[in-house]
């Protein structure tokens, strides 16, 4: 089956999932992504590369801080910016998806960037394009469901690189919710990719997928062994309509169970990092002193994520 | 209460009388599969091999090269648009299928039972047999009405896909049916463990993202099943089994002596959870495609005669299937895939004609208590005619269905039915 988000050539035409991704592809967006972070620090923060172009933002889906970062991206890449906030609009007066897309299209649309609550719905887009004879309108994953969170999983990579240069020994534990997470499915396929030595999910089999360790992973049910010896935590976020009893007994509980406080994290290597996806709930999965202390690059994640999305679009718009 | 029906087509004297000659005679009721003549007289199956004393044909219908079998017998279609489904049916060598309750309105009342029985028979395409509500409105809470809609002409009792949250409400209905030896149909998926998933609860679900549904869904609601009909002594038939420990409790509860049938959709026979491939909507099915270990389960179970095969033909439109893969409406467009499906199964295994067919024509007649699905002399003339080695392209153009979705379209098929005979008319000729 091919995958849908390479074109003929093998090259990548949409970004909608990690799988299938080589590393050449994704050691090709990082480099990319490392010559654009000092655009983010001239007094003029643009390049030309996508002047001309209109990127829709399209979040069915709540979520500023992606948007935004998208936004900022596309811009600093002398894009058209349109945000669409399709949540509240034409899909609440009864229009599908696909109707939505074709009208957008009509509109001129170069690149779409979508979130969806729905795991798929960017690659039922990008399949109609497909049958539409639009496939040179790209598309962006930004988040669909439980499934990916492609640009996400590729400014974690962009972060553990910056900070340990290579990938090749690392021990990376993910903490937390893997069953309901889309970036925790993105970093377990990107770290494979670039050969982590080891990639742990740790957290109680409720909020585990079945059948985690054929996607190369060790399940740590105790996170004592999952953060033992460890060069990188990812924690992830907890949602709060996941403690509402059916899943876990109670946050408190979580924290005293799963928390990242400074003794756990004292298990890890003396030079690790935390990492978060954002947003966090502070004394929920991460206990404040952690999260602000010196091991944690979090805020540093959030400024590559910029970079990284520049340069995913660039690459889509030129290939 | 009479055990066999009578078949709601008339078998009126009159009807042509039809010699079909030289085919190859599969009838995996009476063990026969040899080159021989079938005669046809009043509707009914009047000889096989030498004609009746003073026989002239009306018309004659050279088999040759052509296998003779039943028409099938389908234990669930869903009947979309009556006229369009039944055409369907006849076009894929279908000449019976069993209805279940969940129409727009459910079958729980005598009168739509009735209806449905009388326009079919206007229509005289495939025969109509109508599984009955077993709760009224299927809400599961109170027992439907079923002296009256056996008298109208229901051959059995289920919930199609709603389920009885209350396993007490479950046990009286059976106790109730049993009373008067009706059958209960059951499609076992526990509505707590399968709540909010859609597709089998293994790797491609959770590489997907997608919200799994566990194999547990479906044992634990098998067990239920079994332990009430062993209790009630009731006549159970489990319908769509998923998965291989579904067969193995089914497996077991009949060597153990509890007389309990059960069948499996044709998609489960071939296809497995890897066909969802990139959220692929046309493999979104209730219960879902498992693993492909499930799938060799299923495809054993058939072989060896534990499950009967049907269609769950569930016409979908595009609107329902162009949807996020967990948005999509379940089920697929099937019933006139169900001979060529059925074929590939058998030459895969490597099964003789008469055992692969007997899936699909005695083992359903028998667990619906019908004449149909045999060419036993005297029985009704429900018969197709088929060419085994004819191929073609499954195209949207080529389904008569309203439903054009199915995993398989493009596909190259092997099997074509030339002729289709209810009650001895001709009601479909290729």
């Amino acid at each position: 089956m091919p995958n849908p988000q390479l074109n003929a050539h093998g090259e990548l035409a949409h970004l909608l999932s990690i799988d299938g991704l080589s590393r050449d592809i994704l050691t090709r967006i990082l480099d990319t992504a490392s010559s654009f972070l000092e655009v983010s620090d001239r007094d003029v923060k643009k390049v030309p590369l996508l002047r001309g172009k209109s990127v829709f933002n399209l979040f069915f889906e709540n979520s500023t801080r992606t948007r935004t970062t998208f936004e900022i991206a596309a811009k600093r890449l002398s894009a058209d910016v349109i945000n669409l906030d399709v949540a509240r609009s034409s899909t609440a007066k009864g229009e599908t998806l696909l109707d939505t897309i074709d009208n957008l299209v009509a509109m001129h649309a170069d690149m779409f960037v979508v979130r969806h609550a729905a795991s798929g719905a960017p690659y039922l887009i990008v399949d109609h394009l497909r049958r539409t004879g639009r496939s040179d309108v790209r598309v962006v994953n930004a988040g669909d469901g439980r499934h990916a969170h492609p640009t996400q999983g590729l400014l974690d990579m962009y972060t553990i690189r910056h900070y340990k240069k290579d990938f090749a020994h690392l021990t990376v534990a993910i903490v937390g919710d893997i069953l309901h997470s889309r970036v925790a499915r993105s970093d377990i396929l990107a770290l494979n990719t670039m050969g982590v030595a080891e990639v742990r999910a740790v957290g109680p089999q409720t909020l585990l997928p079945t059948a985690l360790e054929k996607m190369g992973v060790r399940v740590c049910h105790d996170l004592h062994d999952g953060l033992r010896g460890c060069d990188v935590v990812i924690m992830l976020r907890l949602q709060n309509e996941r403690m509402n009893g059916t899943l876990l007994p109670s946050a408190r509980e979580y924290f005293k169970c799963y928390g990242l406080t400074p003794k756990t994290l004292a298990l890890a290597k003396p030079d690790a990092i935390v990492m978060h996806p954002g947003p966090m709930n502070r004394g929920v999965e991460i206990a404040s002193e952690v999260a602000d202390g010196p091991q944690a690059v979090i805020l540093p994640q959030v400024t590559f994520g910029i970079a990284v999305r520049m340069a995913v679009m660039s690459i889509l718009a030129g290939n | 209460m009479h055990d066999q029906l009578s078949n709601p087509v008339n078998n009126e004297p009159g009807t042509p009388r039809l010699h079909l000659r030289n085919g190859r005679v599969i009838d995996p009721k009476n063990g026969l599969d040899a080159v021989a003549d079938v005669y046809i007289a009043d509707g009914r199956i009047a000889a096989i091999g030498q004609p009746p004393a003073g026989f002239a044909a009306d018309r004659v219908l050279d088999a040759s090269g052509l296998i003779v079998c039943p028409g099938l017998v389908d234990l669930s279609t869903r009947l979309a648009g009556l006229e369009s489904e039944l055409a369907a049916a006849v076009a894929g060598g279908v000449t019976a299928v069993a209805c279940p309750p969940d129409t727009k309105p459910p079958l729980d009342e005598p009168g739509l039972v009735e209806r449905l029985i009388r326009r079919s028979e206007a229509l005289g395409l495939a025969r109509v047999f109508p599984i009955g509500a077993l709760t009224q409105q299927l809400a599961g809470v109170k027992l439907s009405e079923m002296i009256s809609l056996k008298q109208a002409g229901c051959l059995a009792f289920s919930q199609a896909k709603q389920p009885v949250l209350d396993t007490q409400v479950l046990l009286r209905a059976m106790q109730y049916a049993a009373t008067f030896d009706y059958a209960v149909r059951l499609r076992p998926q526990d509505h707590y463990l399968a709540r909010d998933g859609v597709a089998h609860d293994g790797e491609v679900a959770s590489r997907l993202g997608l919200a799994g549904i566990p194999v547990c869904a479906e044992t634990v609601a098998i067990a239920t099943a079994l332990h009430l009909a062993r209790d009630t002594g009731v006549r159970l038939h489990l319908a769509r089994l998923s998965s291989a420990a579904g067969v193995a409790l089914v497996r077991e509860a009949r060597h153990n002596g509890l007389k309990v049938s059960c069948d499996v959709a044709i998609h489960y026979l071939h296809l497995s959870d890897r066909d969802i491939g990139f959220f692929d909507s046309q493999a979104r099915f209730d219960p879902p495609l498992r693993s492909g270990s499930d799938r060799d389960a299923l495809r054993a179970a058939a072989a060896e005669g534990l499950a009967a095969v049907c269609s769950d033909h569930t016409p979908v439109d595009d609107d329902g299937k162009q949807l996020p893969f967990a948005e999509a409406l379940p089920g697929a467009s099937s019933l006139e895939l169900l001979l060529p499906l059925i074929l590939k199964w058998a030459r895969e295994m490597e099964l003789p004609l008469l055992t692969a067919l007997a899936r699909v024509t005695s083992d359903p007649a028998a667990i619906l208590g019908i004449e149909s699905g045999s060419l036993t002399v005297g029985s009704p003339a429900d018969v197709c005619l088929f060419d085994p080695l004819e191929t073609w392209v499954l195209t949207p153009e080529r389904l008569r269905s309203q439903g054009k979705n199915t995993p398989f379209m493009g596909d190259e098929m092997t099997g074509r039915v030339r002729t289709t005979l209810v009650g001895g008319r001709v009601v479909f000729e290729a």
